[in-house]
């Protein structure tokens, strides 16, 4: 049976399953829900409004044996930056939908009235509309468990918390895992488009159809290559043991660890946030310190994060978070830093935007740096319930910067810079200006190559070199975000010569055409294109590409840098 | 002073030198997480990893003064040299 797209039309409320058209045959994942949203939503559209489209996509690959290849994508216009966005997660709704042939599912159009909350039900026979009540107010959590009461345990969820339901730009889209927890799609606020389409959740019937695959033996054979590439590599061997959290002591020691609202690069209490300390701690407890977010991932760098009773407490406890919170808001206490995960989690928040939101609010100072239970507390208590100051914190950093009068607002097109301060790590800094989605580190991480030692060496400090880097990254990334393989297959990508060419071979054998790696960069290169194409009609210039003033104006220690690339050398990277 | 081999060799303290060895990750196991130790003047990174018992092969970045180097670089008295195995993440 051949994929198709599944529309959903919440305007007129009615369905329709169509073909897929000849032009988006060889498209998945951020290749096809970026390909659409600029085919078919108004780039000046209101990103809450009618016009704008949610577009979830499975990659090339979703669904097959292949390892690590169960990513899903969701693109839209997103209200966060006004740019165009493509979101990517694991849990296991990417593999459910490509198996029962959901090529993309397109949301569009808009209920005339905000009186009643609906969800999306796919099944072998399509997808329908039904109005929903019960699980409306819910957290994530909550609602996960409702479905699998009413559903059966193996049923996919993608919900929205209650962050979605108040369309704050902050709101991530949330997936179930395979253990009932939750996987993200979390930036840019998408789960605010969701919200203001007046979807809830979509709930996704389990299947025993298998993906259609050309060449089963070219497959198998490529799959085995791929999967040694992968276990083989060392990196994956420190991911499954240490989390990406693994980074903190690294980043740190670079020097390029965002402290206190950017205001340094060292953070004292480091050991204390540390994937070291974090691992020991989850040992100590009778957590799991290894794990997946979806079936076939071979790396496992999730884990379980137990509380001190030895009760979960939160997984999927990545760098990016507790960075935010541990270095950045300076709380250097793993349990507050779990608490606050576990809420954004469960309200549906991104766990980047939102930390860092609060950095400006303790400069602010609406709460103090390092106070780890009144910033559980604002996210319980305000930003759950929408008061006007959980409202502000739920809006994003810029927005925090906005109302507090504040100039050290670490955003770029209004999205919040993560976790590698660009002074001393100056490839990451062209990624965040030039990123077509806003500051965002996945979208061409340069850290691979300016910390790590992967795909060759380039030194952070160095003002040579890195726009090319950054260049190479965003593009090749590009393409892997289309097969719906997880970006950390780029570690053995870049360094292990088979790895690239098998994972060229699984997309061959899988569809039964001849592509070289030439196709994968061109891939790679008309995306970008084609969303550089949306953002300009969407009126944005090349002075978007730039990082706040305050990076060029204070030094960061410990080396006392600042960011000194030159506008004619970032605007370069558009040379090709 | 005997000279041996083309090489001068001294007798008095300025011959060695103070470092801070900082080990992260798995490579603590069985060590340390940071140490003040004493090596030889011209002692490079390398010599470090090997008399450690730290496995080479598995040395992914190492760092003098939070600045990358490499293997064979020496580093100068009071300096912070860093060894981490190959890792990364997002």
């Amino acid at each position: 049976m051949a994929d198709k797209i599944f529309r959903v039309n919440m305007s007129d409320l009615s369905t329709t399953i169509e073909a897929v058209p000849e032009g988006w045959m060889g498209l998945g994942g951020r290749g096809l829900t970026s390909t659409i949203v600029a085919a078919e939503v108004k780039p000046t559209c209101h990103p809450l409004g009618k016009h704008n489209k949610l577009v979830f996509a499975p990659g090339l690959l979703s669904g097959t044996q292949a390892a690590n290849s169960g990513r899903l994508s969701v693109g839209g216009k997103s209200p966060l930056t006004g740019t165009i966005k493509e979101s990517n997660s694991g849990g296991t709704s990417g593999q459910m939908l490509a198996k029962l042939g959901v090529k993309a599912l397109i949301i569009e159009g808009k209920p005339a009235s905000d009186s009643a909350w609906y969800s999306l039900h796919l099944t072998s026979d399509g997808v329908t509309i039904k109005e929903e009540s019960e699980v409306i107010g819910m957290g994530n959590f909550a609602v996960v468990e409702t479905l699998n009461q009413r559903f059966g345990g193996k049923v996919g969820v993608i919900t929205i918390g209650q962050a979605g339901e108040m369309r704050m730009c902050g709101a991530n889209i949330s997936v179930k895992d395979p253990d009932s927890h939750i996987r993200s799609h979390g930036r840019g606020g998408l789960g605010a488009v969701m919200g203001s389409k007046r979807v809830k959740f979509i709930a996704i019937e389990p299947t025993d159809r298998k993906v259609e695959i050309a060449d089963p033996e070219g497959f198998k054979a490529a799959s085995r290559v791929f999967a040694k590439a992968l276990i083989d590599n060392p990196i994956s061997k420190a991911l499954g043991q240490y989390g990406t959290n693994v980074l903190v002591n690294i980043i740190n020691e670079s020097g390029g660890l965002p402290t206190r609202n950017f205001t340094s690069g060292q953070f004292e209490g480091h050991e204390a946030i540390s994937g070291e300390t974090m691992h020991d701690t989850i040992v100590a407890r009778g957590g799991k310190p290894k794990h997946n977010c979806h079936p076939g991932c071979v790396i496992n760098c999730s884990q379980i994060y137990a509380d001190a009773k030895g009760q979960y407490k939160t997984s999927g406890f990545e760098y990016e978070t507790i960075w935010a919170l541990g270095a950045d808001c300076a709380i250097d206490n793993l349990d507050y830093v779990a608490e606050a995960d576990s809420l954004m989690d469960d309200i549906g928040l991104d766990s980047i935007e939102i930390p860092v939101a609060f950095g400006v609010a303790m400069e602010a100072g609406v709460l103090k740096f390092g106070d780890g239970a009144e910033l559980c507390r604002i996210l319980r208590e305000e930003v759950a319930k929408g008061t006007p100051l959980g409202r502000i914190i739920g809006s994003g950093a810029a927005a925090v910067g906005k109302a507090y009068g504040i100039t050290r607002v670490p955003v770029v097109k209004g999205q919040a810079i993560p976790a590698y301060d660009p002074r001393a790590i100056k490839g990451i800094g062209i990624t965040y200006a030039t990123s077509t989605q806003g500051a965002d580190h996945t979208m061409g991480y340069t850290i691979a190559t300016n910390i790590l030692g992967v795909g060759g060496k380039l030194d952070p400090l160095s003002k040579e070199g890195q726009v090319e880097l950054s260049r190479n990254l965003q593009i090749a990334t590009a393409a892997i975000d289309s097969t719906g393989m997880c970006l950390f297959v780029a570690f053995a990508a870049l360094d292990d010569p088979t790895c690239l060419p098998a994972l060229i071979d699984l997309i061959n054998a899988r569809y039964g055409i001849h592509l070289v790696a030439d196709d994968v960069t061109n891939l790679g290169m008309t995306i970008l294109k084609t969303e550089r194409a949306f953002n300009m009609a969407a009126g944005f210039t090349s002075k978007d590409d730039r990082l706040p003033e305050f990076f060029a104006e204070e030094p960061i220690a410990p080396h006392n840098v600042v960011w000194d690339i030159t506008d004619e050398a970032i605007d370069s990277f558009w040379n090709f | 002073m005997h000279p041996t081999q083309g090489r001068v060799h001294f007798t008095h303290q300025c011959q060695r030198m103070q470092l801070t060895v900082k080990l992260f990750a798995y490579f603590r196991d069985n060590r340390f997480k940071q140490q003040c130790l004493d090596f030889p003047e011209g002692t490079t990174v390398e010599d470090i990893i090997r008399a450690l018992g730290v496995p080479l092969a598995e040395v992914g970045v190492t760092m003098i003064n939070s600045r990358p180097c490499e293997l064979d670089q020496v580093p100068a008295e009071g300096d912070q040299v860093a060894i981490f195995p190959a890792i990364g993440g997002g």
